[in-house]
Protein backbone atom coordinates (compact mmCIF):
# COMPACT_ATOMS: atom_id res chain seq x y z
CA UNK A 1 0.00 0.00 0.00
CA UNK A 2 1.38 3.36 -0.89
CA UNK A 3 0.34 6.97 0.25
CA UNK A 4 -0.58 9.08 -2.40
CA UNK A 5 1.67 12.67 -2.82
CA UNK A 6 0.13 15.73 -4.95
CA UNK A 7 1.93 18.61 -5.55
CA UNK A 8 0.26 21.68 -5.75
CA UNK A 9 3.01 24.77 -6.66
CA UNK A 10 5.59 24.48 -4.76
CA UNK A 11 4.36 22.36 -2.08
CA UNK A 12 3.30 18.73 -1.68
CA UNK A 13 0.17 17.02 -0.02
CA UNK A 14 -0.43 14.21 1.80
CA UNK A 15 -3.74 13.06 3.22
CA UNK A 16 -2.90 10.08 5.18
CA UNK A 17 -6.27 8.09 5.08
CA UNK A 18 -5.22 4.31 5.73
CA UNK A 19 -4.24 2.43 8.55
CA UNK A 20 -0.60 2.88 9.18
CA UNK A 21 1.45 -0.17 9.10
CA UNK A 22 5.30 -0.06 9.93
CA UNK A 23 5.91 -0.91 6.15
CA UNK A 24 3.95 1.71 4.22
CA UNK A 25 4.62 4.24 7.11
CA UNK A 26 8.72 3.71 5.91
CA UNK A 27 7.59 3.28 2.91
CA UNK A 28 6.16 6.51 2.64
CA UNK A 29 9.37 7.96 4.16
CA UNK A 30 11.35 7.20 1.08
CA UNK A 31 8.62 8.12 -1.32
CA UNK A 32 8.27 11.72 0.13
CA UNK A 33 12.17 12.10 0.46
CA UNK A 34 12.36 11.07 -3.47
CA UNK A 35 9.36 12.99 -4.30
CA UNK A 36 11.08 16.17 -2.86
CA UNK A 37 14.06 15.50 -4.48
CA UNK A 38 12.04 15.20 -8.31
CA UNK A 39 10.13 18.19 -7.87
CA UNK A 40 12.46 20.66 -5.66
CA UNK A 41 9.26 21.24 -3.55
CA UNK A 42 9.90 23.64 -0.69
CA UNK A 43 6.97 22.65 1.60
CA UNK A 44 4.95 19.51 2.50
CA UNK A 45 2.11 19.26 4.53
CA UNK A 46 0.89 15.98 5.80
CA UNK A 47 -2.82 15.94 7.05
CA UNK A 48 -3.69 13.22 10.08
CA UNK A 49 -7.48 13.96 10.04
CA UNK A 50 -8.08 10.72 9.26
CA UNK A 51 -5.37 9.05 11.55
CA UNK A 52 -7.07 7.59 14.77
CA UNK A 53 -3.86 5.83 16.03
CA UNK A 54 -0.27 6.98 16.38
CA UNK A 55 2.14 4.85 18.51
CA UNK A 56 5.58 5.35 19.17
CA UNK A 57 6.93 3.75 15.82
CA UNK A 58 4.50 5.75 13.69
CA UNK A 59 5.94 8.66 15.66
CA UNK A 60 9.31 8.31 15.15
CA UNK A 61 8.66 7.77 11.36
CA UNK A 62 7.09 11.22 11.38
CA UNK A 63 9.78 13.01 13.56
CA UNK A 64 12.10 11.79 11.14
CA UNK A 65 10.67 12.50 8.11
CA UNK A 66 10.37 15.99 9.23
CA UNK A 67 13.84 16.48 10.49
CA UNK A 68 14.95 14.45 7.13
CA UNK A 69 13.11 16.50 4.68
CA UNK A 70 14.30 20.00 6.47
CA UNK A 71 18.04 18.66 6.20
CA UNK A 72 16.97 18.48 1.92
CA UNK A 73 15.82 21.98 2.27
CA UNK A 74 11.65 21.44 2.41
CA UNK A 75 9.68 22.39 5.55
CA UNK A 76 7.35 19.96 6.77
CA UNK A 77 4.16 20.77 8.68
CA UNK A 78 1.68 18.48 10.30
CA UNK A 79 -2.14 19.03 10.28
CA UNK A 80 -4.48 17.86 11.79
CA UNK A 81 -3.85 15.80 14.64
CA UNK A 82 -6.72 14.64 16.08
CA UNK A 83 -7.82 15.33 20.71
CA UNK A 84 -7.48 11.65 21.21
CA UNK A 85 -4.11 11.18 19.15
CA UNK A 86 -2.64 13.96 20.72
CA UNK A 87 -3.61 12.97 24.21
CA UNK A 88 -2.17 9.64 23.74
CA UNK A 89 0.81 10.65 22.47
CA UNK A 90 1.86 13.08 25.47
CA UNK A 91 0.34 10.12 27.67
CA UNK A 92 2.88 7.84 26.33
CA UNK A 93 5.60 10.30 26.52
CA UNK A 94 6.06 11.21 22.92
CA UNK A 95 6.24 14.92 22.54
CA UNK A 96 7.50 15.68 18.79
CA UNK A 97 9.46 19.16 20.07
CA UNK A 98 10.53 20.84 16.73
CA UNK A 99 7.62 19.25 14.80
CA UNK A 100 5.77 21.85 13.27
CA UNK A 101 1.95 21.23 13.35
CA UNK A 102 -1.19 23.69 12.12
CA UNK A 103 -4.96 23.04 13.30
CA UNK A 104 -6.00 22.14 9.47
CA UNK A 105 -4.70 21.68 6.04
CA UNK A 106 -5.86 25.66 5.25
CA UNK A 107 -3.43 26.61 8.39
CA UNK A 108 -0.82 24.87 7.45
CA UNK A 109 -0.82 25.98 4.26
CA UNK A 110 -1.02 29.32 5.31
CA UNK A 111 1.89 28.97 7.69
CA UNK A 112 4.01 27.63 5.25
CA UNK A 113 3.69 30.55 3.31
CA UNK A 114 4.50 32.55 6.45
CA UNK A 115 7.78 30.54 7.05
CA UNK A 116 8.93 30.19 3.63
CA UNK A 117 8.04 33.82 2.29
CA UNK A 118 6.48 32.93 -0.83
CA UNK B 1 -14.87 -12.96 35.46
CA UNK B 2 -14.21 -13.61 32.29
CA UNK B 3 -16.98 -13.99 29.44
CA UNK B 4 -15.62 -13.32 26.21
CA UNK B 5 -12.12 -13.74 24.58
CA UNK B 6 -10.58 -13.46 21.31
CA UNK B 7 -6.80 -13.48 20.15
CA UNK B 8 -4.39 -12.21 17.76
CA UNK B 9 -1.02 -14.01 17.12
CA UNK B 10 2.19 -11.97 16.13
CA UNK B 11 4.29 -13.23 13.86
CA UNK B 12 4.47 -10.76 11.18
CA UNK B 13 4.51 -6.83 11.16
CA UNK B 14 0.85 -6.50 9.76
CA UNK B 15 -0.04 -8.34 12.72
CA UNK B 16 0.51 -5.49 14.48
CA UNK B 17 -2.38 -3.93 13.02
CA UNK B 18 -4.54 -6.62 12.93
CA UNK B 19 -4.34 -6.72 16.76
CA UNK B 20 -5.14 -3.39 17.66
CA UNK B 21 -7.87 -3.15 15.46
CA UNK B 22 -9.79 -6.45 16.81
CA UNK B 23 -8.91 -4.84 20.55
CA UNK B 24 -10.64 -1.35 19.39
CA UNK B 25 -13.31 -3.04 18.05
CA UNK B 26 -13.92 -4.73 21.50
CA UNK B 27 -13.02 -1.59 23.22
CA UNK B 28 -15.64 0.36 21.09
CA UNK B 29 -17.94 -2.59 21.77
CA UNK B 30 -17.73 -2.20 25.77
CA UNK B 31 -18.84 1.35 25.30
CA UNK B 32 -15.38 3.44 25.72
CA UNK B 33 -15.60 6.83 24.15
CA UNK B 34 -12.70 7.90 21.68
CA UNK B 35 -10.04 9.10 23.33
CA UNK B 36 -9.88 6.22 25.84
CA UNK B 37 -10.12 3.90 22.31
CA UNK B 38 -7.01 5.72 21.04
CA UNK B 39 -5.31 4.81 24.52
CA UNK B 40 -6.09 1.48 24.08
CA UNK B 41 -5.25 0.92 20.73
CA UNK B 42 -2.34 2.48 20.97
CA UNK B 43 -1.72 0.45 23.85
CA UNK B 44 -1.62 -2.81 22.23
CA UNK B 45 0.45 -1.44 19.32
CA UNK B 46 2.98 -0.69 21.62
CA UNK B 47 3.02 -4.47 23.23
CA UNK B 48 2.63 -6.40 19.70
CA UNK B 49 5.58 -4.21 18.34
CA UNK B 50 7.68 -5.45 21.36
CA UNK B 51 6.40 -9.47 20.85
CA UNK B 52 7.59 -8.65 16.97
CA UNK B 53 10.98 -6.90 17.62
CA UNK B 54 12.15 -9.00 20.98
CA UNK B 55 10.63 -12.00 20.45
CA UNK B 56 9.87 -12.81 17.15
CA UNK B 57 6.50 -14.31 18.26
CA UNK B 58 3.77 -14.31 20.35
CA UNK B 59 0.07 -13.73 21.09
CA UNK B 60 -2.44 -10.66 22.17
CA UNK B 61 -5.73 -11.81 23.88
CA UNK B 62 -8.52 -9.72 24.97
CA UNK B 63 -11.06 -10.37 28.04
CA UNK B 64 -13.82 -8.16 28.65
CA UNK B 65 -13.38 -8.32 32.52
CA UNK B 66 -16.34 -7.21 34.85
CA UNK B 67 -15.89 -5.66 38.41
CA UNK B 68 -18.83 -5.04 41.07
CA UNK B 69 -19.76 -2.17 39.53
CA UNK B 70 -18.26 -1.29 35.94
CA UNK B 71 -16.77 -3.39 33.20
CA UNK B 72 -13.14 -3.07 30.95
CA UNK B 73 -10.97 -4.77 28.39
CA UNK B 74 -8.47 -6.95 29.80
CA UNK B 75 -5.19 -7.19 27.27
CA UNK B 76 -2.75 -10.30 27.47
CA UNK B 77 0.54 -10.05 25.74
CA UNK B 78 2.64 -13.32 25.77
CA UNK B 79 6.02 -14.30 24.16
CA UNK B 80 8.26 -17.09 24.86
CA UNK B 81 11.53 -14.63 23.73
CA UNK B 82 14.51 -14.01 25.67
CA UNK B 83 12.71 -12.50 28.51
CA UNK B 84 13.53 -9.19 30.53
CA UNK B 85 16.88 -9.12 32.48
CA UNK B 86 15.77 -6.22 34.67
CA UNK B 87 12.15 -5.28 35.07
CA UNK B 88 12.68 -1.91 37.21
CA UNK B 89 15.10 -0.87 34.24
CA UNK B 90 12.79 -1.57 31.16
CA UNK B 91 9.88 0.34 33.26
CA UNK B 92 11.84 3.69 33.86
CA UNK B 93 11.15 6.42 31.77
CA UNK B 94 13.52 6.74 28.50
CA UNK B 95 14.83 2.79 28.65
CA UNK B 96 15.01 1.71 24.92
CA UNK B 97 17.18 -1.27 23.50
CA UNK B 98 15.71 -0.94 19.99
CA UNK B 99 16.88 2.79 19.77
CA UNK B 100 13.06 3.76 19.23
CA UNK B 101 11.38 6.54 20.85
CA UNK B 102 11.99 4.53 24.22
CA UNK B 103 7.91 5.25 24.59
CA UNK B 104 7.54 1.40 25.28
CA UNK B 105 6.04 -0.63 28.93
CA UNK B 106 5.82 3.11 30.85
CA UNK B 107 3.68 4.58 28.33
CA UNK B 108 1.88 1.44 28.27
CA UNK B 109 1.61 1.40 31.96
CA UNK B 110 0.20 5.80 31.60
CA UNK B 111 -2.62 4.84 28.78
CA UNK B 112 -4.04 1.78 31.07
CA UNK B 113 -5.32 1.48 34.42
CA UNK B 114 -4.18 -2.05 35.88
CA UNK B 115 -0.38 -2.98 34.51
CA UNK B 116 1.31 -6.25 35.53
CA UNK B 117 4.33 -7.78 34.29
CA UNK B 118 5.95 -11.52 34.38
CA UNK B 119 9.07 -12.01 33.07
CA UNK B 120 11.79 -14.60 32.90
CA UNK B 121 14.83 -14.94 31.02
CA UNK B 122 14.73 -17.29 28.21
CA UNK B 123 11.12 -18.48 28.56
CA UNK B 124 9.61 -15.23 27.94
CA UNK B 125 6.85 -12.44 29.20
CA UNK B 126 3.45 -12.05 29.91
CA UNK B 127 1.77 -8.58 30.16
CA UNK B 128 -1.48 -8.28 31.47
CA UNK B 129 -3.11 -4.68 31.50
CA UNK B 130 -6.75 -3.79 32.02
CA UNK B 131 -8.37 -0.27 30.92
CA UNK B 132 -11.24 0.20 33.10
CA UNK B 133 -14.64 1.67 31.89
CA UNK B 134 -15.75 5.09 33.87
Amino acid sequence: MRIPILKLHNYLLISIQTELDDHTAIQFQEDLLGEIHKTEATGVVIDLTSVDVIDSFIAKVLGDVVSMSDLMGAKVVLTGIQPAVAMTLIELGIHLQNVPTALDLEQGLLKLHQELGE
Amino acid sequence: MMNSQSCVTILKEWDIVAARQMGREIAKNIGFGTVDQARITTAISELARNIYLYAGEGKISFNIVQSLDTKGISIKAEDKGPGIKDLSQVMEDGFSTSGGLGAGLPGVRRLMDDFDIISEVNKGTTIVTVKWLR
